[in-house]
């Protein structure tokens, strides 16, 4: 059914952003490494509007995705490679947007302070690329074969 | 920032609340009794709407409140018991509904129709009660309200009941379980959260950098960070409430879906 692997997909991708935005962010570089700063305090308002947007939007989509799967499995069976292939591809897509566009574009905040973060990002959009990849991979190959409702 | 209080004003606030409070156990007790007849009552609910009295108690009366009165942070501690934890616990306890089982008939279809009027509408509707809500905070946190509120137990009485109050609110729009005859859609109320969300946490960043005036700065840093992930806390249950509501409601059609009343 195209409109199952369809919510399917989403749900993975949604899982996927959500957790590297929320769980990874906040729980490794917040909490655990002391690497993300809390506030800059030169973060402008508009800034801190965004910012405050984007983390309810992370909460929001991984606790959506997870209900998202729920009713997924109560209505048939989940196709997990095409679940997985979501959550890679999205996991990777959120955290290249994080590492190009929000770290380096907008600048909004870094990786690490009073570093050289050329190590850093590459090894941040790196990973990106290979979650990214590697999601896509797996989406390519556990391609629904044929309808079989 | 802190003048010699008169004792008695306080005093009498705190056994105002404690009244208020007791009444608030009584009257539930005394709706389960009046409905007794009219089917079980899940004992969750019964438990939620203590626990919440509990936080709101916590807040405004006893140690905490006292230490809320000079530090940033125990103010903190109690406005995220008194604005978030006891308004979500006290709305999944469903009062309106345990109200409408214990209420004779004509009183009850008095209280039905109250909800349907043009104000309570108004009132309840998940954008006017989301701006309510995250408005007040605004207010008392970047203007000098915060600092008169500890001056004036008058003051003082209005923030808090607006917290809690305009909390109930809030969540009662978004997540609510009593009866609503204008109950928002999911879209709706999903939006009004996640807005709701983001200016709280907006807020609490803004507090870290320009606490109110008279807030020393670690206290507003450990505050600050206390309202950003205390508050998280409350949210993800708020986001957890409202899926958990679509996912009931979206059910596949296979059985009558259960009314919640």
């Amino acid at each position: 059914m195209a409109d199952q692997d369809r919510r399917t997909l989403l749900a993975g991708a949604l899982l996927g952003a959500g957790v590297a935005a929320s769980v990874v962010d906040l729980a490794v570089f917040h909490l655990l490494l002391h690497w993300h700063h809390f506030y800059d305090l030169s973060t402008t308002g508009v800034a801190l509007a965004s910012d405050g947007l984007f983390h309810a939007f992370d909460w929001f989509t991984t606790v959506g995705s997870l209900f998202l799967l729920a009713d997924l499995r109560r209505r048939g069976t989940v196709a997990w490679g095409r679940w997985t292939g979501g959550l890679l591809a999205g996991l990777g897509a959120f955290q290249l947007f994080d590492g190009v566009v929000l770290h380096k574009v907008l600048r909004i905040h870094q990786i690490r302070y009073d570093v050289d973060l050329l190590v850093y990002d590459a090894t941040w959009i790196g990973t990106a690329v290979l979650a990214l990849a590697a999601g896509l991979l797996l989406l390519r190959r556990a391609r629904p074969a044929r309808p079989r409702r | 920032m802190t003048p010699h209080h008169g004792a008695t004003g306080w005093d009498l606030f705190e056994g105002t609340v404690l009244v208020l409070l007791l009444l608030g156990a009584a009257g539930y007790a005394t709706g389960l009794w009046a409905a007794r007849h009219r089917g079980p009552w899940p004992p969750h609910r019964t438990v939620l709407w203590h626990a919440g009295l509990l936080c709101a108690a916590a807040a405004l009366a006893g140690p905490l409140a006292e230490a809320a009165r000079t530090g940033f942070t125990a103010h903190m501690a109690g406005h995220l018991l008194l604005g978030m934890a006891a308004p979500l616990l006290l709305v999944l306890a469903a009062p309106v509904t345990l109200a409408l089982r214990a209420l004779p008939a004509a009183r009850a279809r008095t209280v039905s129709r109250l909800l349907r009027t043009p104000p309570v509408r108004a009132l309840t509707h998940p954008v006017v009660a989301g701006l309510l809500n995250a408005g007040g905070l605004w207010l008392l946190y970047t203007t000098g309200l915060y600092g008169r509120m500890h001056e004036s137990v008058g003051v003082h009485a209005a923030v808090h009941a607006h917290v809690l109050l305009a909390g109930y609110v809030f969540t009662a729009a978004v997540v609510g379980v009593d009866p609503d005859p204008h109950r928002g859609s999911f879209p709706l109320r999903a939006a009004v959260l996640v807005g709701f969300l983001a200016a709280h946490s907006a807020l609490a960043k803004h507090l870290y950098g320009h606490p109110p005036e008279g807030v020393g700065t670690s206290d507003a840093r450990v505050g600050a960070q206390l309202m950003y992930y205390g508050g998280d806390v409350v949210d993800v249950a708020l986001i957890v409430a409202l899926f958990a509501q679509w996912y009931v409601s979206g059910r596949p059609r296979t059985r009558v879906v259960r009314s919640t009343a």
